[in-house]
């Protein structure tokens, strides 16, 4: 076995280019296979990141039925109050955390900056329900909301475009010409699935929003977490039940809520990002398996260029199955060696492409072992027919062969 | 003496569509150990077929061959394979070494398929080369070497698993006559030293008085089987046989 070794990498040493160049198919192919792999992985992981920044046990209850929101126009926005959330909370088992949630647009002003973003009035326990850690400051407190106290926490990009580089906590800012004290900053949390910047936002207690700057009874919707992912169902039943019977809504009359749950919206992210990568992944794997006939191609010629090689080496007592491995044991050589260059290339390539194009990358080891392994299956899968060809040769016509 | 070979009424039928070619037609033929036998007769007279069958290249349509007391003529291609690794030495018209291959691996070749190489063989191999006198060119490839060295080479290579029989198939048809002289002392050389059994095909009656036998075909058959004493043999020519 040894001596096939050495007599195949003979060979291969011997057409310097045409090795070369028969590598180079499978460098590209296994280079294109750990390339889309890695970026299709990364985008998975990106999403993924996303879906989690959401928060996923999160139920959101907005006051609008999904069969008639034309029909109903406005007056269904004004169904759902704070006490439908503190109801939830008290009632339904499969609820962990609740947070009443008002929301507007409007202008925040410090010094001469002013900045337009999205204000959103809240409970304390939204920052749990979001799972989002504060930077510096303290978050909004029950005392805060029953006070209606005049406080807010910021989001990084307000920061940014009020404050640049100075720390906001204990400052003041203007809503609506009414000074807020800064408690807290946030975290950075980046965009949302659907690409929103997270960071521009202004949280502050929602009796405040309701009062100071709304003048409005109700609330614009409830955050809700279920106990578990699992939980949600029976979370969805247990709210809507108590929902209609706090709004007292006839057996034959519609929700005037929707409930809507993040984990299907995260599926059908997560389904979209794995089919991105199954279609990546099979655009390399095409790739692969034209530098698997590249293979092919050569040791065909090589066969036959070797004919008289072949006779020879069967006349001083070469059986079948010596030509088979040293054939394919040659093919094998030139695809691992192809599959390793495909490797390193791939791997350079996914990090030039991350680094340069923003784009994630991620490269996980299984995926460079099943190249690896998989470039050395092309070698002997698409070796195997030529070696046979070579290995049944009848010698006194090989011997022959010009 | 033991018979190094034995064919018994051995056929061999080329069977091309609807046409049948008789290359071998009832062929029987004892060879000793020792012997130096020269084949001749006309081109199609299936010579280098019966050599093919000799060199177990290809086997019998009809008839037995038995190599030192085996019957081998229905053996199967690996078993073939096998015999000719361990028994047989062949040498052809065209050399046929492997090209951009050095000398010393060229005549390793047949241990490869054989066992591993170990440091006896080595040192037989390095024997072979000094015997055939191509020590200095150990390194070289066969495009560097002449016609009669690539010839010597081969020799080498045929004679590196000590095999029972060397066949040889017009060796110095690619050769002048000068040439063609040295490598026949050198398988005269083989033969009385060492004993080997030598069959060779030749055109040159002047190639076959190196042999102690000459057997001339026909038509696929043994028109003349005659030990070589022809009168008129120059001296420097005579068999040089070492079997009476
Ligand atoms: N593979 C083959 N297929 C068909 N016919 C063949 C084959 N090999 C040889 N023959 C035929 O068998 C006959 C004997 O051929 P062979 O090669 O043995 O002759 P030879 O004596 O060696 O001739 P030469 O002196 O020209 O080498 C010829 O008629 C040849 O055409
Ligand atoms: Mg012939």
């Amino acid at each position: 076995m040894t001596a096939l070794f050495k007599i195949a990498l003979r060979a291969i040493m011997r057409n310097k280019l045409r090795s070369s160049l028969t590598i180079l198919g499978i460098v590209i192919g296994v280079g294109a296979v750990i390339v889309m792999v890695s970026i299709g992985q990364g985008a998975k992981v990106f999403v993924e990141k996303q879906l989690e920044s959401l928060g996923i046990n999160v139920l959101i209850i907005i006051p609008i039925s999904t069969t008639h929101a034309a029909a109903r126009g406005t007056t269904g926005t004004i169904t759902l109050t704070a006490e439908d959330a503190y109801a939830i909370a008290r009632e339904c088992g499969a609820v962990g955390y609740v947070s009443p949630g008002m929301r507007t647009t409007t202008q925040v002003v410090y010094g001469n900056m002013n900045w337009t973003t999205g204000v959103s009035g809240v409970g304390p326990d939204y920052q749990i329900i979001r799972n989002w850690p504060l930077k510096s400051g303290r978050f909004i407190t029950q005392r805060d909301v029953n006070t209606m106290a005049k406080v807010c926490v910021l989001g990084q990009t307000v920061v940014t475009n009020l404050f640049g580089m100075l720390d906001p906590v204990d400052r003041w800012v203007r809503v609506n010409n009414i000074p807020f004290r800064v408690i807290g900053v946030l975290s950075a949390k980046g965009q949302s699935p659907t690409g929103q910047d997270q960071d521009d936002t202004v949280l502050m207690p929602y009796t405040t929003i309701q009062r100071k700057i709304m003048g409005v009874t109700y609330i614009n919707y409830i955050l809700a977490s279920t106990i578990t992912t699992e939980a949600r169902f029976e979370a969805i039943d247990q709210i809507t039940a108590l929902l209609r019977q706090r709004h007292r809504l006839r057996p034959n009359e519609e929700n005037d809520f929707t409930v809507i749950s993040q984990v299907e919206f995260a599926s059908t992210v997560m389904e979209t990002s794995q089919t991105m990568t199954i279609l990546l992944g099979s655009i390399a794997l095409v790739s692969l398996f034209v530098g698997g006939i590249g293979i092919m191609n050569i040791m065909l010629v090589s066969t036959t260029e070797r004919t008289r090689e072949i006779g020879i080496r069967m006349a001083v007592g070469a059986k079948e199955k010596d030509i088979l491995f040293q054939f394919l044991i040659e093919s094998t050589v030139l695809s691992s060696i192809g599959g390793l260059i495909g490797i390193i290339f791939g791997i350079l390539v996914s990090k030039l492409v991350s680094y340069y194009g923003g784009w994630p990358s991620l490269l996980s080891s299984p995926s460079i072992v099943v190249a690896f392994l998989f470039s050395n299956m092309v070698g002997i899968f698409f070796g195997y027919y030529p070696a046979r060809k070579a290995s049944r040769l009848n010698p006194i016509e090989a011997l022959r062969y010009e | 003496m033991q018979d190094i070979v034995l064919l018994k009424d051995v056929y061999k039928v080329y069977t091309m569509g609807d046409i049948k070619v008789t290359a071998l037609d009832g062929v029987s033929l004892a060879i000793k150990k020792g012997e130096f036998m020269a084949i001749m007769g006309a081109s199609g007279s299936g010579k280098s077929t019966l050599m093919n069958i000799l060199g177990c290249l290809d086997s019998p349509t009809q008839g037995k061959y038995y190599l030192e007391g085996i019957e081998v003529s229905r053996f199967s291609k690996n078993e073939l394979a096998e015999i000719r690794n361990k028994k047989l030495g062949f040498v052809f018209q065209n050399f046929n070494l492997l090209s951009r291959t050095t000398v010393v691996e060229n005549i390793e070749l047949p241990l490869i398929y054989g066992k591993k190489i170990s440091k006896n063989d080595t040192d037989e191999i390095y024997r072979i080369i000094r015997i055939l006198g191509l020590e200095g060119f150990e390194k070289h490839y066969p495009n560097q070497l002449s016609g009669g060295q690539q010839q010597r080479v081969a020799i080498a290579r045929a004679i590196a698993n000590n095999p029972t029989l060397l066949l040889a198939d017009e060796p110095t048809g690619n050769l002048d006559s000068a040439t063609s002289t040295d490598v026949m002392n050198v398988l005269c050389d083989l033969n009385r030293t060492m004993g080997i059994t030598i069959v060779l095909v030749t055109h040159e009656t002047d190639i076959a008085r190196y042999a102690g036998r000459v057997v001339v075909l026909k038509d696929g058959r043994v028109l003349s089987d005659t030990p070589s004493h022809s009168p008129g043999t120059p001296a420097v020519h005579a068999s040089c046989e070492t079997v009476p």
